[in-house]
């Protein structure tokens, strides 16, 4: 074995000699940390950027006021405390005195300010407004004390601004209007250099209120293809990856020296009915589809079995036994006899749309949930098509039935008052009014109470399954992998990238 | 003389229409630059919002006057602005610009280096075992998609060997020459393996109906060797396919290798403009494609005067 092993590395040798590489795979640095992922930033600015990467980044170099733990608690971030009025209308943070900009200011109540009314003012087009909409006024009656002013309590606001979209920027910044191409934070990198599509490059920032970061710096290289990013890390280019799609991720356990973090996630898989076109206004049809899917097949076939069966809540704290909730165990049957006594005894054609490679799952389930539907007579047509034309379909809800990936926040509130109040902004998408779920979710954003809120919710969640304007499929995992060497990576359900602020290559 | 400035009459109007039809087409396309960044998010933003990113965007305004406003921009030298580079158009491409150039031209020594030599070669064995082993390696090379070949060539390298050139971080030429090189050796063999099978099926094919001709037969009963014949008298005769070939091929590269710069993580021209699509960067687009056809059009303009050189008996322009 020995002997062959070397014959192997010689031939290899050979090989990169005749190749002219010159730099075959450089020993690990202890210093910067290199990391790859497939998908770039797609802007600076984080009060309007939203996309995935594009938080991972930002959330390295902002900071918010509070951010989540990998247990989804509120923890200290720029305010090192806050509390409620006795009556939930007034919201107080003390701001961490060491907090400091990276051009040397002191955070101050006044950037606090400034950012928030930046966020609500409409000019900016920041998506979070939304999530603030309570707010009032701001006061900062000195530079250490930022008041929130609510017009009604707001359990949830707490939450919310713990997202790297609620990011505390400089005033100053603001003002000069140059957000989005400078970036100026108080997190525990800085940016360096960013060149779109290709790398970034971070440099710890010996500053930062939290302490020294345990490594100098963070390259992030943009590897458009997964298994390049896992060929780079066999070779040891490469000390820590993002990963998007299953059947590479899983390959990571396989290769010596290389570990894998899985983390379930708070986006959740759905397909999504549109009950405002026929046959998916009649209660029966949307429930025998419900019926119909067999949510651990599509795992099981889509996903490698990578992830778990869900229904509408996926944060830990707050969701039920899935097998609790409405024919969450398939049952052709029952389908059969609701579609039938809906009027469809025959079944139905439809549509579903899906977006190519977006997740990299959305075509096989889509292809598993034509298969299971058939069995009930539903002939189902799938239409992939480029993310861009899918979104802009999705929000018109120009479609039958969407193969979805829809992302999770930390509360239900601010994760489903979207879609299931009827004031929710994209009920223009989801097309489902429903006096009991409004009422719940108000209920639950008034809540003060843990467990008052959790028992709002659970049943919130009984009754959107069983109403079945869409159905909840599986919640997948969030992958990240790393050399054995890279130490202290704690990953959450949120997918935050912050804890690298605390990682280590020994 | 007046062929070339006939040709060069043309190239602003056709410069022209390209900008155009890709000015249209891209915002044909469902989606803009709000959903690109935003994703389904953008359903939360309120009509004032979204009326102020479409400002910031430069998409407020109807298309005629967006399209307007890029060409009267053009014209004083101004591709305009990336958004999501927050920089010039024209810097950006020409950062890019480089590699892409590299890259065509390695893979084009790469094909011609293997397939002229191999074309000949089976044409002077024609029929014969070696002839057919050629024939068939060069099916194979025409019929295998790249991307197949380039994750294969990583997997072995990667899984079987233990090596491999760097990547995620490039190395310009001028920086450091062996990394460069060491970088773009296995994408140009990757994009030069079925250039090379398509340059061997030709140049053979080619040379198979020259060794036929008279003058060669001529020169072959005036004694001059058969190494004298094929080199000196055929060849030069045979390249006149390969070169138009290599023409088309060169100037296809130089829009950008799009999935060989994704498998190796190549910053190059085909990933910036696909990005550039999928985000929604139109005047990145615009400024893109429109460099793309400037230099296809130099290429064939090229290509054409390269026949003069090569046989005497072609005169452009006359007829």
């Amino acid at each position: 074995m020995a002997i062959r092993t070397t014959k192997t590395r010689l031939t290899g040798m050979a090989v990169a000699a005749m190749l002219g590489i010159a730099a075959v795979a450089a020993p690990a640095q202890a210093e910067t940390l290199r990391m790859a992922w497939a998908q770039d930033a797609t802007g600076l600015d984080p009060h309007k950027q939203t996309a995935f990467p594009s938080l991972r980044l930002l959330e390295l170099v902002y900071e918010p006021l509070v951010r989540l733990d990998s247990k989804l608690q509120i923890m200290p971030a720029i305010a090192e405390s806050w509390e409620y009025s006795a009556d939930g209308k007034t919201l107080t943070f003390m701001i961490d005195a060491d907090a400091k900009f990276q051009n040397g200011a002191p955070v101050t109540s006044a950037d606090v300010k400034a950012s928030f009314e930046r966020i609500l003012n409409e000019e900016t087009g920041a998506v979070a407004r939304a999530n603030f909409l309570s707010i009032d006024g701001i006061d900062a009656p000195d530079a250490n004390t930022v008041v929130f002013n609510l017009s009604q309590p707001d359990a949830p606001m707490l939450t919310a601004m713990t997202d790297i979209n609620a990011a505390v920027l400089p005033a100053s910044e603001i003002a000069a209007g140059s957000v989005g191409t400078k970036t100026v934070g108080s997190g525990p990198f800085s940016l360096e250099k960013w060149d779109p599509n290709s790398k970034a490059t971070l440099v710890a920032n010996k500053d930062w209120a939290g302490g020294m970061p345990g490594v100098d710096g963070i390259d992030i290289s943009v590897f458009p293809d997964e298994s390049a990013i896992l060929a780079a890390m066999r070779t040891k280019q490469i000390d820590f990856a993002l990963m998007n799609d299953p059947l590479i991720a899983t390959l990571v356990p396989r290769e010596s020296g290389l570990q894998l973090n899985r983390e379930a996630v708070l986006s959740y898989h759905v397909l999504q009915l549109n009950p405002s076109r026929s046959p998916f206004t009649e209660l029966g049809v949307r429930q025998a589809i419900s019926c119909a899917i067999d949510r651990q097949q599509i795992l099981d076939t889509a996903s490698l079995g990578e992830g778990r069966v869900t229904g509408p809540l996926t944060i830990p704290a707050y969701a039920s036994d899935p097998n609790s909730l409405f024919c969450y165990t398939r049952d052709v049957e029952k389908a059969k006899k609701l579609l039938a006594d809906a009027g469809y005894a025959d079944g139905f054609s439809t549509t579903v749309i899906a977006a190519t490679g977006e997740p990299p799952t959305a075509a096989s389930e889509a292809q598993v949930i034509q298969a299971q539907l058939a069995e009930i007579g539903i002939t189902v047509e799938i239409e992939m098509m480029e993310l861009n034309v899918y979104i802009d379909r999705w929000l018109k809800a120009d479609f039958d039935m969407a193969v979805a990936l829809n992302g999770g926040r930390a509360d239900p509130f601010t994760m489903y008052n979207r879609y299931w109040t009827k004031a929710g902004n994209l009920q223009k998408v989801s097309n489902y009014i429903d006096d009991t779920l409004d009422s719940l979710m108000m209920k639950g954003r008034a809540e003060t109470d843990p467990a008052a809120r959790k028992e709002t919710f659970a049943a919130f969640e009984k009754h959107l399954a069983e109403m079945s304007p869409w159905i909840w499929l599986y919640n997948s995992y969030n992958y990240t992998a790393q050399q054995d060497n890279v130490k202290g990576f704690t990953p959450t359900p949120t997918g935050s990238l912050f804890s690298l602020s605390e990682v280590t290559v020994e | 003389m007046n062929y070339l400035t006939g040709r060069l009459v043309t190239f602003p109007l056709v410069l022209l229409g390209v900008s155009l039809i890709v000015f249209i087409a891209i915002r044909l396309v469902p989606g803009d630059s709000i959903t690109a960044m935003l994703g389904t998010e953008a359903g939360l933003l309120t009509p004032k919002q979204r009326e102020a990113l479409a400002a910031y965007f430069g998409i407020d305004q109807p298309w005629f006057i967006q399209y307007w406003r890029w060409l009267y921009d053009l014209f004083h030298g101004d591709l305009g602005v990336s958004v999501t580079y927050g920089r010039p158009v024209l810097d950006v491409i020409l950062e890019r610009f480089p590699l892409t150039l590299e890259l065509a031209l390695l893979s084009m020594i790469v094909a011609l280096l293997v397939g002229v030599p191999a074309g000949v070669y089976a044409a002077t064995h024609n029929e014969q075992p070696s002839d057919l082993g050629v024939r068939i390696i060069a099916m194979v090379g025409q019929s295998t998609p790249n991307f197949v070949l380039g994750l294969v060539i990583i997997y072995i390298l990667s899984a079987g060997f233990g090596i491999l050139p760097v990547m995620g971080t490039f190395t310009s030429i001028w920086q450091d020459p062996l990394t460069n090189l060491s970088q773009m050796i296995l994408p140009a063999v990757t994009l030069g393996f079925a250039f090379a099978a398509s340059v061997t099926r030709i140049s053979r094919s080619a040379m198979l109906d020259i060794l036929k001709d008279d003058y060669v037969r001529t020169a072959r009963s005036k004694g001059a060797s058969s190494r004298a014949v094929i080199w000196r008298h055929a060849l030069p005769n045979a390249l006149i396919p390969v070169v138009t070939l290599s023409g088309i091929e060169f100037s296809y590269l130089l829009g950008g290798a799009v999935i060989v710069e994704q498998i190796f993580a190549l910053p190059g021209l085909g990933r910036l403009v696909l990005d550039a699509i999928l985000q929604r960067d139109y005047a990145l687009v615009q400024g893109t494609v429109l460099f793309i056809a400037f230099n296809v059009m130099v290429v064939n303009l090229l290509v054409d005067l390269a026949y003069a050189t090569l046989d005497p008996r072609i005169r452009l322009g006359e007829r």
